[in-house]
Order: C-alpha cells, then sequence, then structure tokens
C-alpha cells in the first residue's frame, strides 16, 4: 500500500502557546517500501508517525493511504510504540492478542500467530508472565509481537529496537527484515541510530527541528538482503557519514 | 492481632486496679460472660445489623459503578452530577433517616437507603479517579486496535481501574457498617444499632459494649474479606510488594 503525506503540518495546542510539531512535510512511500525516519529528539518522528495511524489528525495537508484519507486507525496497520505500551493486567500472550480481540478475529490461527511471533522474538516460555516480569526490552519485544499479529499491510515503528541491548538489536534488526522479506509491508521505521536506518531501509528521510521538516531523503542503493557485513561497503560509510552531517551540521563534525 | 490481645490485657488490668465502676466501663471479661449469657439474643442482632451492612454496600457497588462512568463520561455529565453527590455528602444521614422511614416505610428500605448513602461516596470517586487516570499511551493503544466507546472502557479504563475501585470497596465496606448503626439507632427493632440503644437504657452496659465490639470485629473480617478478594481475583492488583489500600 503506498502512502502519501502531502504538505502536512502539525499544530498542539499546549496551554499558553501552541507547538508547531511538523510543517510543510510531504512524503510518498511506495507500497512495500522499507522507509526509516531519523532526526534530532523533538524534531516530530513520533508526530508524524501518529498522523499516517490516524490517532492525530492533520492541522494541515493531508494524509492518504491508497488516495483514501487517513481519518481513523485503520485495520492493516500496525503500530509499536515508543514505550512498550503493554497492558500490566494481561499476560504476554494476551498483550499481543489485544488487537484481535478488540477487532474480534481471535480465533485458533490468531493463536498459532501469536505464538510463533513470540518464538521468534525469544519471549518463548514466558507467555504467561505478566509485563512486570519482564525486562524492558523483554516487553518492547511483545510490543512488536503485538503490532505483527494481525499480518498488517503497513508497519509503523517508533524506536522499536531503542531499549533493547546491541546484540539482541542486531539480532531483532535481521528478524525484522526476514519478515519484511517473506510477508512484504510498507514500513516506516523511527530510529535514533543513524547505522540501523541505513542498514534496514530503502530511503532515509532525516528531519529537522523546529519547526519539524524533512531536511533531506537520503537513497540507500544496497543490495538486499542485508546484512551487518555491509556496514564495511563504501555506500553505507557515504551514507551514514552525509546523514551524521546533515544532523549535526559540518562544523560541529570537524571539530 | 497480638496488638489486640495487649489492649485487652492492659484493659483488664486498669478496670481492677482503678476500680473502676461497671456502668462506667466494665472489663473485657465482665463483657464476655454478659454477651455470652444472652449469646442467642447478640447472635440474632448481628445477623439483622449483618444483613443491612451487606445490602447496604451491594447497593453501593451496583449504583457507584455505573455511576462513576456516567461521571467520567463528559463534562457537561460531571458538571451536572457532582453538586447533586456532593449534597447528598453534605445532608447529616441521622437527621435524613427519620424522614426516610416516614417516605419509605418502618422496615428494612431506609436502613439499606442509610447504608447506602454513607458508604457510596468514597466508591464512587475512586472509580471514577481509576477510570480518569488511564494513561493516554493506552487509550492511543486502544484506539490503534480500532477498539469502540464500551471496548476501551471495559477492556482498558475499568480493568485499569481495578486498584482504585478496591481501595474505593474498603472504605465503602468499613462505612458501610457505620451506615446501618446509624440507621438501626433511629429506626430498628433489631440490630446491633439497636441492641446497644436498649442495652444502654436498661444499664446493661456490659452488654452494650459487648455489641459496640462485635461491630468492630464485623468491620474488620468484611474488611478482610474485600483485600482477599482483590488478591484472589486480581493479584496483579493487590501486587504482593505494595502495601494494600
Ligand atoms: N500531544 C502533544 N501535545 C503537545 N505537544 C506535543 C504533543 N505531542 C508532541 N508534542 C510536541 O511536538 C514536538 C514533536 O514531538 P514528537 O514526539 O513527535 O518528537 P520526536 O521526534 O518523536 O522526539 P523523540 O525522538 O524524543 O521521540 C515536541 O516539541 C513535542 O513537545
Ligand atoms: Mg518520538
Amino acid at each position: 500500500m503506498t502512502i502519501v503525506i502531502d504538505d502536512v503540518a502539525k499544530v498542539f495546542d499546549a496551554g499558553d502557546e501552541d507547538v508547531v510539531a511538523i510543517n510543510g512535510v510531504s512524503l510518498a512511500i511506495a507500497k512495500h517500501e522499507f522507509v526509516a525516519l531519523v532526526g534530532p529528539s523533538g524534531c516530530g518522528k513520533s508526530t508524524l508517525l501518529r498522523l499516517v495511524v490516524g490517532l492525530v489528525k492533520p492541522s494541515r495537508g493531508r494524509v492518504a493511504i491508497d488516495g483514501a484519507p487517513v481519518v481513523d486507525p485503520r485495520a492493516d496497520t500496525g503500530i509499536v510504540f515508543q514505550a512498550p505500551t503493554l497492558l500490566p493486567w494481561a499476560t504476554i500472550l494476551d498483550n499481543v492478542l489485544f488487537p484481535m480481540k478488540l477487532m474480534g478475529r481471535m480465533d485458533a490461527r490468531a493463536l498459532k500467530q501469536a505464538r510463533a511471533l513470540l518464538r521468534l522474538t525469544g519471549l518463548e516460555g514466558f507467555e504467561k508472565r505478566y509485563p512486570r516480569e519482564l525486562s524492558g526490552g523483554m516487553q518492547q519485544r511483545a510490543g512488536i509481537c503485538r503490532a505483527l499479529v494481525h499480518d498488517p499491510e503497513i508497519l509503523l515503528m517508533d524506536e522499536p529496537f531503542g531499549a533493547l541491548d546491541a546484540l539482541t538489536r542486531e539480532e531483532m534488526t535481521l528478524e525484522l527484515l526476514r519478515i519484511w522479506s517473506e510477508r512484504p509491508k510498507t514500513i516506516l521505521f523511527v530510529t535514533h541510530s543513524i547505522p540501523e536506518a541505513v542498514i534496514l531501509a530503502d530511503r532515509v528521510v532525516v528531519m529537522s527541528p523546529r519547526p519539524g521538516r524533512i531536511a533531506e531523503i537520503v537513497d540507500v542503493p544496497l543490495p538486499r538482503p542485508r546484512s551487518f557485513a555491509q556496514e564495511a561497503d563504501p555506500v553505507f560509510q557515504d551514507r551514514t557519514q552525509h546523514i551524521r552531517t546533515l544532523i549535526f551540521g559540518r562544523d560541529r563534525l570537524a571539530a | 492481632m497480638l496488638v489486640l490481645v495487649v489492649v485487652f490485657a492492659l484493659w483488664e488490668a486498669a478496670v481492677v486496679f482503678f476500680k473502676i465502676p461497671v456502668y462506667l466501663l466494665p472489663a473485657p471479661s465482665a463483657i464476655w460472660t454478659e454477651t455470652i449469657q444472652i449469646g442467642g439474643t447478640v447472635a440474632s442482632h448481628t445477623l439483622a445489623t449483618l444483613n443491612t451492612v451487606m445490602l447496604g454496600f451491594l447497593a453501593s457497588v451496583v449504583i457507584s459503578l455505573p455511576l462513576a462512568v456516567l461521571l467520567t463520561s463528559s463534562r457537561a455529565m460531571a458538571n451536572a452530577l457532582y453538586p447533586l453527590l456532593v449534597l447528598t455528602q453534605s445532608i447529616p444521614k441521622v437527621a435524613l433517616a427519620p424522614l426516610l422511614v416516614v417516605v419509605l416505610g418502618a422496615n428494612e428500605l431506609p436502613r439499606v437507603v442509610v447504608t447506602f448513602l454513607v458508604a457510596f461516596f468514597p466508591l464512587v470517586l475512586s472509580t471514577a479517579a481509576g477510570l480518569i487516570a488511564v494513561p493516554p499511551e493506552l487509550i492511543e493503544l486502544g484506539k490503534a486496535c480500532k477498539a469502540s466507546r464500551l471496548q476501551e472502557l471495559l477492556r482498558i479504563r475499568m480493568p485499569y481501574a481495578i486498584p482504585f475501585i478496591f481501595s474505593g470497596l474498603k472504605a465503602a465496606i468499613a462505612l458501610s457498617v457505620v451506615g446501618a448503626v446509624v440507621a438501626e439507632f433511629v429506626n430498628a427493632d433489631r440490630g446491633l444499632g439497636y441492641f446497644i440503644i436498649t442495652a444502654t437504657a436498661f444499664f446493661k452496659v456490659p452488654a452494650a459494649w459487648g455489641a459496640l465490639i462485635i461491630l468492630s470485629l464485623m468491620g474488620i473480617v468484611l474488611f478482610q474479606a474485600v483485600v482477599m478478594i482483590e488478591r484472589i481475583l486480581f493479584p496483579w492488583a493487590a501486587g504482593d510488594d505494595k502495601p494494600t489500600l
């Protein structure tokens, strides 16, 4: 499915003064494309994701999926929030199945899918545990399972690997790429890690703050399937370096 | 438990040592013997009070939960209902009770209504507080899963409010005992409240003290029952690491 973001602005009414979270953002994401979103804290990455999900409405411009304006959350969209956001009273398995229950799609297949995802993310054996019994990284992985359980066409991920240790992070990166190649999806992936963005994405959208807007869209012409060996590739090095300059400025990098 | 034993022992010793007359403060031993003597009567009064307490408490639960949902459903609803709720709390129940008897008749109903009026308010407040306290992320999760308003209420807000609801229930059960006794003071021919009034009128002071102690025990036992129910049904809410309440 294609996502079109057309000249979108989002202004939050925060008490005395308005906060312009993003302004004049335009972006088209092709069907089954993998797009990463990087930028300094507060530049509106999460806001942009919420707009695509339909959790917030644009103040100006429009967001459309396959030509239809997004007014409400859609059943074919999955989101991984920046925080794990698990229900403290539900077991890990029930948390993962939560979207299915709410959408009235609970059946044996859903259960099988949930268990398979938990196994995939290394949470096998924790199905009956409660979120507070899991580490932050494990909770975040449960949140990823939940976003994938209904096999969404569009996957929106807000720093999904932020709470993971470096090893699990690389493992999950490869796992995500594998899931994406097996069951193609359109993915918009927010991250603070520039190497992660480059190794994952077809294109990296670099945002700049106050107000949040797109500084540049960087193509990543690395062949697929990707692996961490490609970090040695001149293309990888060139692109990460270029994105760093965009975010931090040439002067600060030289200093 | 140990604390209680020590208190009673000190009490007994003080009464004997200072020669306190029995009509002022009877010794625990005197209370015990007199109460046991009329055990059957006391038991039937206890059951009558327990009945009023439970009916008043159930009424509080059945009315408070939907009321809290209404209160939190919109600002307009809250603005309309809160003044009414506060009004029910500012009316002195002892003064209201005789009027209720006139309106509702000299039967169980006015007692249950008084018990309810005394007990329900904290339950409404804490349930409403719980329904509002749901973190916005969880509401957002519900929205992203296309939850209807009813689903949001039943699957996110209500479960989140469980610990709040239980702290309201604990207050309500304790207040139900108070409410039932207030009601019995005004209108009853049975119950521990009625028993205390008649016993003191006939200077059966130890028996009246006995009834008072039974009332306190009833409060403690019912309160602990609510605590147990929370532990059994909602272990995640009762959390062993947190102090209960
Ligand atoms: N609900 C809201 N109400 C008011 N202001 C908001 C709201 N959500 C976001 N903002 C503001 O919009 C701006 C962008 O926030 P956003 O969360 O999108 O940033 P971000 O790029 O995701 O940051 P981070 O990398 O730290 O997660 C910030 O200035 C933030 O304060
Ligand atoms: Mg963010």
